[in-house]
């Protein structure tokens, strides 16, 4: 099933779920510190910043998700496999859609531990 | 070789006994130390059994025979052993210690205690109304002291942490974990010792050439002790008509230490209306005894290097010895 066409893999596919993480990483932590670092009162709740930590989170993990559909249909095209130690542009391809899966995959954990704080805590303690 | 093998031996014993004592993360003495040590040993003993068990693979790899599994074998053991496991159970840590936090930071029960680092000595103040953060410098007023916390068993203390100078850091391992005290910024800390004892502090953060000298000692004690040491240092000295005390204003000392009940009210150095009744001298650096007490006035920086104090070694030594005898009578 070949949906999104062929050699469409370049390094731009590759860094797109490293990238989402990185700004999601910054997001949540621009925002709790800008809600917090004034520590005027550590108890008072955070549900707005948990909230909007949260919305941008889900809307993260789609867009990572959206890319481990897609380098996963790319790369299952001529069958998966890992050897990308030939010179030729099939080892090329499929190198580049099995890291951009690998890196999808490492992103969309990490977008989701980034994410625990605001679930365990409710504050700026 | 022996001599390798004995002297490891002794380095080893020497890091174990390092294990008791009143400065050490080892001998938790307080909830949130405890909870750490729980946290270290999980994570040690995790450590050890992935470590023994990456390090026996690595030897089957090179030394046995991998290659009669098949290469979906290999591949289900990367998946699982090298990415669901480690995920998994780096999940569960921050699990854990994410949980951790916000209950070690709940509301205090018990006293509120100002403490600020000062190159290089810890000033202190009881019976402050603490507003943690609400304002930027610490809370003023309360009951002055210096270099040595009293605080009671089995509550929940609240540490006041704030700093004129440079960052520092307040740390008392049997206690808790370390909080930097940060000028322009208050953080609080919660000490909740479950045992009576004497327990050391330490600046944690290089803070100036005597930063190694900047200790402290947390005195935890029942709950009425607490309230009777309090009432006691908010007392005036017990001044007389001593030599001692006109000697020590005469020469200045007032200017920047305070003794209350006198005209000495400096504001600069430790307060010592009471300084007889802590245990110790110059943070946490000398026993408390009147030669030691000559011994610091007389040169300071000889004692504690970079300290911020001027040697008085110019006064004659029986001046000297008037002083200390007079500020050892102030407990
Ligand atoms: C320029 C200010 C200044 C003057 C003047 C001064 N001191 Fe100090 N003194 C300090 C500072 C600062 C410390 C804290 C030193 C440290 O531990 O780092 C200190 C510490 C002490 C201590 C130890 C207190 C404790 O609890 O650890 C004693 C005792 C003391 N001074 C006595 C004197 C006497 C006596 C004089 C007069 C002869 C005097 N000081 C003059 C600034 C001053
Ligand atoms: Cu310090």
């Amino acid at each position: 099933m070949q949906i999104f066409g062929k050699t469409q893999d370049n390094l731009w596919t590759l860094i797109a779920a490293p990238t989402i993480w990185a700004f999601h990483f910054l997001f949540c932590y621009f925002l709790a510190a800008y809600q917090c670092a004034p520590n005027a009162d550590p108890f008072t709740r955070i549900g707005g910043t948990r909230l909007a930590i949260g919305v941008v989170t889900v809307v993260c993990l789609v867009l990572i998700g959206l890319i481990v559909r897609r380098s996963w249909r790319e790369w299952r095209v001529d069958g998966g496999g890992t050897r990308n130690n030939q010179d030729t542009p099939e080892a090329r391809e499929r190198f580049l859609e099995f890291s951009t899966l690998l890196l999808a995959g490492l992103s969309f954990t990490a977008v989701i531990f980034e994410t625990m704080p605001v679930l365990l805590i409710g504050d700026c303690r | 070789m022996r001599r390798g093998q004995a002297s490891s031996i002794f380095s080893v014993i020497a890091l174990l006994s390092s294990c008791t004592g009143p400065q050490t993360a080892f001998d938790a003495a307080g909830v949130e130390a405890q909870r750490v040590l729980a946290l270290f040993w999980v994570l040690l003993t995790g450590a050890v059994a992935i470590w023994l068990l990456v390090i026996g693979l690595s030897y089957y790899a090179t030394k046995g025979d991998p290659a009669k599994h098949s290469e979906k074998t290999g591949l289900r053991l990367i998946i699982w052993g090298g990415c669901v496991f480690p995920t998994v159970v780096l999940a569960a840590l921050l699990f854990w210690g994410l949980k951790m936090m916000p209950e070690l930071r709940r509301p205090a029960d018990g006293p509120t205690i100002a403490v600020a680092g000062e190159r290089f000595w810890w000033r202190v103040a009881y019976d402050v109304d603490g507003d943690p953060g609400a304002v930027r410098n610490l809370p003023q007023g309360g009951v002055p002291s210096a270099n040595e916390i009293w605080i009671p068993v089995n509550k929940r203390s609240e540490i006041l942490l704030g700093s004129p100078d440079v960052i520092h850091s307040f740390w008392v391992p049997s206690l808790a974990g370390k909080m930097d005290a940060i000028p322009g910024r208050v953080n609080r800390l919660i000490l909740e010792p479950t045992e009576l004892g004497i327990f050391n502090g330490a600046c944690a953060e290089f803070c100036g050439t005597a930063h190694a000298q900047m200790g402290l000692r947390v005195v935890v004690a029942s709950e009425e002790d607490f309230a009777r040491y309090v009432r006691a240092q908010a007392e005036p000295a017990a001044v007389d008509e001593s030599v001692g005390l006109s000697l020590f204003l005469q020469n200045g000392c007032g200017g920047c230490h305070s003794v209350r009940g006198t005209p000495a009210d400096g504001d600069v150095g430790p307060d010592l209306t009471h300084v007889a009744s802590r245990r110790t001298i110059a943070a946490g650096l000398l026993p408390m005894t009147e030669e030691n007490l000559a011994a610091f006035i007389a040169a300071p920086d000889h004692l504690k290097p970079g300290v911020e104090m001027p040697a008085f070694g110019v006064l004659p030594d029986a001046e000297i010895e008037q002083i200390s005898e007079w500020l050892g009578s102030l407990e």
